[in-house]
């Protein structure tokens, strides 16, 4: 039975602690529109998106106003590029972002990710060709985005991609220098890429997947900042447990949205997505609920341990409220995306090896964070490096988006204005890795992956 | 098919009716009304049945918005599942 303190909970929650469901994102299977002719198969992905995605955002528009919570983003993923680009060979696979770019406009989402290769035991026919037009694609489309597993629990690391995409990452941010960079922000490297994942710019449609499916993303790093605010004295448990409480709730209100859309497009319902994403709006930070919990500044000492409760107590709470668990599921940590973390890098107390160390316990990576511009590309093969061995070793997705800051030094603010938010330029280590990084090769997969 | 009709604002005379006009514009049937008047804040709550609704729903959410917004009045009108879903298991 509704009671008015619950109505009222739920309106301030919307109205004041920016609660939203961040994205619905459509997954859309684009297997069957392989073809040796790149034309015809440019223009096959163009007509199955169009069609399955047709009403993809005014029915988001529609559930905004049946239920009075926004939904930020609408958005779609589609089957790796590279697995297209493989048929045709000796074609430009720009061909194909252009295709998305244009099935993008026509649907009127905001991002398309897939623009994808998965090559973490090595690279087959296309991979390689689609690697090397990343640059390109990323810097002449404004919606497609791009991501590249390097490595996995269960193969290992691919050192020849890892050292290649210190390359990309580069060469994409030189490409876009006069509009800040914007190029390798659409651009994820991956460890444990997983195939499910509704959030931008990693999602895509993976291979086992169905052929058209909804995922939702949802959001509220400013409800869990606002219920822990109630409790200054609690103790470590009872923090776990009002966290829990209040990721239960948020993630009800996504598997209700997803559940709702899946219905109304007539699509099968793919998973809930329950990560705490910030954005930059006043009030709806990460560091500011690790900060809440009794940290002087987020990145100081305790704030791995306080990141890993809060990822942990996600997760319980959430599980419970949704039917299907999927994606990335925990607490995010994109530094540009983030007013805390904004903060508390420019006060230099959040640096990057800290950072590091908080991706081994919380749902992805070193997200979003712009690095001087003079970096050497095997300084962020050796970033991507040591990323992707912590979530091999560790058995999670882990992941590098980094912003090689074009004629910016340590300091310097990067601005992306909207959900990109503005980054602090940060320090990097300057010792090279270099003669490390061009032995390339493949790191062996760990002991723990030989389970059967 | 139930809707919960949240108005808080500055009391001024008329508030309710104005509301519930709208309401019996769309055919939505008023089940029950919880209000009150704290100093000089006005806060009600109404949940109306929309199940013979003559139009859209969101017809009358965005009717209902217009009236804030031309009243100075934060009103919200929202689909009683999602109340239902975040707060009962």
């Amino acid at each position: 039975m509704l009671n008015t303190f619950n109505i009222l909970e739920t309106i301030r929650m919307i109205q004041e602690e920016c609660l939203d469901i961040r994205t619905i994102t459509m997954g859309i299977s684009l297997l069957d529109c392989i073809d040796p002719d790149i034309d015809t198969a440019c223009q096959k992905v163009y007509d199955k998106i169009t069609s399955r995605a047709e009403h993809l955002v005014r029915t988001g528009e529609q559930i905004e106003k049946e239920y009075g919570i926004p939904i930020v983003n609408k958005r779609i993923s589609v089957t790796p590029i590279a697995m297209l680009a493989a048929a045709c060979p000796g074609e430009n696979p720009v061909k194909f972002a252009k295709a998305l770019q244009k099935a993008a406009d026509t649907c009127g989402v905001n991002f398309l990710g897939g623009y994808s290769a998965l090559v973490h035991k090595g690279f087959s026919a296309g991979d390689l060709a689609l690697i090397k037009s990343i640059p390109e694609a990323l810097s002449e489309t404004e919606n497609v985005c791009s991501s590249v597993n390097v490595g996995s629990t269960r193969s290992g690391i691919n050192m020849d991609a890892v050292a290649l995409m210190g390359n990309i990452i580069l060469e994409s941010a030189q490409k876009t220098a006069n509009r800040n960079c914007i190029a390798p922000a659409k651009l994820v490297v991956f460890c444990n890429a997983v195939e499910d994942n509704p959030f931008m710019a990693g999602a895509f449609h993976g291979v086992g997947e169905p052929d058209c499916e909804i995922h939702v993303g949802v959001s509220g790093p400013g409800v869990v900042r606002a219920a822990i605010a109630k409790y200054p004295d609690a103790s470590i448990n009872e923090l776990a447990d009002v966290i829990k409480k209040t990721a239960f709730k948020i993630t009800r209100m996504g598997q209700l949205v997803g559940a709702r859309a899946s219905g109304m497009l007539n699509v099968p319902f793919g998973i809930v997505d329950l990560s705490l994403a910030p954005t930059p709006a006043i009030g709806d930070s990460v560091a500011h609920i690790l900060e809440g919990m009794g940290l002087e500044t987020c990145g100081t000492h305790g704030t791995t341990a306080a990141l890993a409760l809060l990822n942990d107590a996600v997760k319980k709470g959430g599980v419970m409220a949704s039917s299907n668990v999927g994606g990335l599921s925990g607490a995010f940590i994109p530094v540009s995306e983030d007013a805390g973390m904004i903060d508390a890098a420019l006060d230099g107390t959040l640096c990057l090896e800290k950072l590091e160390a908080m991706t081994a316990v919380c749902s992805v990576g070193l997200d979003m964070i712009a690095v001087p511009g003079d970096i050497e590309a095997e300084t962020i093969s050796g970033i991507i490096a040591d990323e992707a061995a912590i979530g091999m070793v560790n058995n999670k997705t882990t992941a590098v988006r980094l912003i090689p800051a074009i004629g910016m030094k340590e300091g310097d603010m990067l601005e992306f204005g909207g959900l990109l938010g503005s980054g602090p330029v940060m320090r990097i280590n300057r010792k090279s890795c270099a003669k490390f990084i061009s032995r390339g090769g493949h790191i062996p997969a760990p002991m723990h992956s030989i389970k059967n | 098919m139930r809707a919960v009709i949240t108005v808080i604002g500055k009391d001024t005379v008329g508030i309710l009716h104005k509301v519930s006009g709208i309401c019996a514009a769309y055919q939505a049937n008023v089940i029950e009304v919880t209000q009150s008047v704290m100093q000089d804040m006005f806060a009600m709550i109404m949940m109306v049945d929309i199940s013979g609704l003559n139009s859209d729903f969101s017809a009358l959410s965005d009717e209902l918005a217009a009236l804030g917004a031309k009243e100075n009045l934060d009103i919200h009108c929202m689909h009683e599942d999602i109340f239902n879903s975040m707060h009962e298991i």
